[in-house]
């Protein structure tokens, strides 16, 4: 319709889209909080407003991506046949136990890479426990570049929330001298997302929240705000 | 601006996320594939369909599409079937390129043939087309060759109702509304109010769901110019797959006689 | 560069210079889009005209309670979409405008009269002031509604929706829209319409404005709904007193200075 505002028709093909959304994780002492929130979008609309984007891929690891859907999902598929008892019979069955999640960070990293001159168009965080039972969570670029960090946001409101994080549960919080607990980490993520969604367009609808311990991986879904 | 750049440019455009990612293909550097042009497969849709829109109800699926087949800003082929049975449980609604639809068609085909050659009773349930369908999809759009189409499957199997969507990016989504094409800007709120406002598809009947449907495709017709005033509509239900023959639906233009000029 | 007096309207003194840098890759600085759902109906005794109330830059959300129905004159207002910019200062100048008209005629402003004016003034500027507006009031010969794009064509219709959210609202009008309604029965079918845009359309979203024009009578209603409340937060993020450490502390009063002895500025 013409209002002049409204977006140009797409002419040019292109592989990617880009379908928003956010994603965060939270490395507790014994625990790790990974969540997203579930909104799809495409432009200005919303596809739907519950598509998950955060992916149990074992009893200890759990994968988020934000970006381009269709690669995220492609990617979580193709690390699910490599890892699985369900559907692959490969690390599983030579090992005979879960894979890491330092390792399973290590595996993720070269399947990025794998695809550095065609990318896979995802912003992706894994959190789970490492071998110390510790919480874990590591942060990508879509090529693969990934360190481990206490705290992570990616997605498209990375920016409003990575310094909310960092000034509660990072390096340069204040106040902050005794470890955090899972409680007060689950109110973190839920104002972060809150917030977010109060600013960025793109971020909305539902949190959908992993909870990793010693005893399992528990989820919880929360609504936002869906304007 | 070379076929890689142009591949990655729409990776550049968004300014919001990591700055590292601006370092990862430097753009004034020449590229590592300058000179070597890939094999340039992507074309453009020359027959296109409108929108396909869908709701689930209680007990089933419901889906439409008109039966207009555009050439451009030309209405050429008025008689079109854009819903496609694919099973007894299944249906499949396409936006876009007909051709490349026509393509699908043959290949979902041959597919429910082989499956069948097993002769174990076994048959092909919504979600396993719909994930033959999404890789299809994806793999074409990654050798750069997509098929230029929005599809919208809807299907019924073991009373769970299936509503699946998957377009030329390999995009994916479900949910108990769907809209392509025009329709997720002007029908997918009609569509999403009407189910929201009667607490979710389960409390939607079959009634409702065709009321629902037919109000969507009259508003298309009014706003989308490249809509028919014919359509089809598939219900998906509990033993019952059926797709109708096309039909109109009455339209209101009284209002228009008295407008008059646009200003002075 | 010279810069002779002009009477008023834009300055373009350094449009070369800017047009030039633009093509060495510069960016101009974005102005603030109010991505938005703006809608009007004809009802029985007048006017419906209705806004959300959110201002977008980019992927994020300038102003959460924003007002897009703007006053031009006692019995006519105006809902903008486009450039915020562009539909505040167009709709105040022509505001101003249609004031002094009244004063010289001694006449009450008509619709036609705005309607003209503005679009003769977006026709001048060729669409590079992006305002595209939905122009509401009611004078001698009735309600009227009109809308008016960017390039200032304008349009007469009963019913009108414009802005990203315009299709999401239209689909309300469409499905639902009839002559001669009530009152209250037409604020609510904008009210329908601007949530459908507010909860489909990520260029719009918070509240719903509506401004009601009928003879002799406006009624202004900011915020007629609030679908979107926040929600309480789950702890206070206010850092305690003693957050930051105090090294040390130094209090010194100010320094008075006299009459005559002042600095030496030579």
């Amino acid at each position: 319709m013409a209002d002049g505002i409204s977006a140009p028709i797409e002419h040019r093909y292109s592989p990617y889209t880009d379908n928003g959304g956010t994603i965060l994780a939270i490395a507790g002492e014994d625990f790790c909080v990974i969540a997203g929130d579930t909104r799809q979008s495409e432009g200005y609309s919303i596809n739907t407003r519950y598509a998950p984007k955060v992916f149990k891929m074992s009893n200890n690891s759990v994968l988020a991506n934000s970006g381009f859907h269709a690669d995220g999902v492609t990617l979580a598929k193709q690390l699910d046949q490599r890892i699985q008892e369900s559907t692959g019979e490969w690390y599983r069955h030579a090992h005979e136990k879960d894979m890491s999640t330092p390792a399973f960070a290590q595996l993720l990293a070269t399947t990025l890479y794998g695809k550095r001159f065609f990318p896979y168009y995802t912003f992706s965080i894994v959190g789970g426990l490492d071998k110390e039972g510790k919480g874990c969570v590591y942060g990508y670029d879509p090529v693969g570049s990934f360190e481990r960090y206490t705290c992570r946001a990616a997605g498209s409101a990375q920016n409003l929330i990575q310094p909310f994080l960092d000034s509660q549960v990072g390096i340069t919080a204040v106040n902050r001298a005794e470890q955090l607990s899972l409680v007060s980490v689950i109110r973190i993520v839920k104002d972060a997302f809150t917030s977010a969604t109060e600013r960025d367009i793109y971020t909305g609808d539902f949190i959908e929240m992993f909870i990793i311990t010693q005893e399992g991986v528990e989820t919880q879904l929360h609504p936002l705000k869906r304007d | 601006m070379n076929r890689q750049d142009q591949l990655l440019d729409g990776f550049y455009r968004r300014d919001t996320y990591s700055p590292r990612v601006q370092d990862m293909y430097p753009r004034d550097q020449p590229s590592a594939f300058a000179g070597v042009d890939p094999v340039a497969h992507t074309q453009s849709p020359i027959v296109t369909g409108t929108s396909v829109i869908a709701l689930k109800f209680q007990g089933g699926v419901m889906m439409a599409a008109d039966t207009l087949a555009s050439y451009g800003s030309l209405a050429r082929f008025r008689d079109v079937e854009r819903l496609h049975k694919l099973t007894d449980t299944a249906v499949l609604g396409s936006t876009g390129d007909v051709s490349d639809y026509q393509h699908v068609q043959h290949m979902m085909e041959r597919l429910m043939i082989r499956e069948d050659y097993h002769n174990d009773g076994h048959k092909l349930a919504p979600p396993h087309l719909f994930e033959y369908l999404r890789n299809v999809m994806y793999h074409r759009r990654s050798k750069n060759d997509p098929l230029w189409n929005r599809f919208v499957l809807a299907g019924h199997h073991n009373n769970t109702s299936f509503l699946g969507y998957v377009d030329l990016q390999g995009t994916t989504y479900q949910s108990d509304t769907i809209a392509t094409g025009f329709g997720a800007h002007l029908a997918q709120p009609l569509l999403r109010k009407a189910v929201e406002s009667r607490g979710g598809p389960q409390n939607v009947t079959e009634e409702d769901a065709i009321k629902i449907i037919e109000d969507c495709m009259r508003v298309l017709f009014y706003r989308d110019a490249r809509s028919l005033n014919k359509f089809q509509r598939a219900t998906i239900a509990t033993d019952r797959l059926e797709i109708t023959e096309p039909y109109s639906v009455d339209t209101e233009w009284a209002f228009a006689e008295s407008i008059r000029g646009y200003g002075v | 560069m010279s810069s002779t007096k002009v009477a008023g309207g834009f300055s373009f003194e350094n449009h070369v210079r800017n047009v030039a840098l633009q093509n060495k890759g510069m960016a101009l600085p974005r102005a603030t889009k109010t991505g938005t759902t703006i809608a009007g109906i004809i009802f029985k005794d007048g006017v419906v005209l209705g806004a959300d109330t959110r201002a977008t830059e980019g992927p994020i959300v300038a102003d959460k309670n924003c007002e897009k129905i703007h006053y031009l004159a006692p019995n006519m207002y105006c809902c903008g979409a486009g450039t915020a910019a562009d539909t505040e200062f167009t709709t105040s100048m022509i505001c101003s405008d249609l004031e002094l008209h009244r004063l010289a005629t001694g006449r009450d402003s008509r619709v036609v009269t705005a309607l003209t004016m503005l679009k003769q003034y977006l026709f001048k500027y060729q669409g590079h002031i992006g305002a595209a507006l939905v122009l509401g009031g009611y004078d001698h010969s009735g309600p009227q509604l009109f809308t008016i794009y960017p390039h200032g064509s304008t349009d007469k219709l009963p019913y009108v929706t414009m802005g990203s959210g315009s299709l999401a609202a239209m689909a309300v009008f469409e499905a639902k829209w009839q002559r001669d309604m009530e009152r209250q029965d037409a604020i609510e079918l904008v009210r329908e319409a601007i949530e459908s845009g507010i909860f489909n359309d990520l260029g719009s979203g918070s509240n719903v404005d509506i401004c009601v024009l009928e003879k002799d009578k406006v009624d202004m209603l900011r915020n007629y709904a609030r679908p979107n409340e926040r929600g309480q937060k789950e702890q206070n993020y206010r850092f305690q007193r003693g957050t930051t450490d105090v090294l040390s502390t130094s209090v010194r009063n100010l320094v008075i200075v006299e009459e005559g002895d002042q600095m030496d500025t030579s």
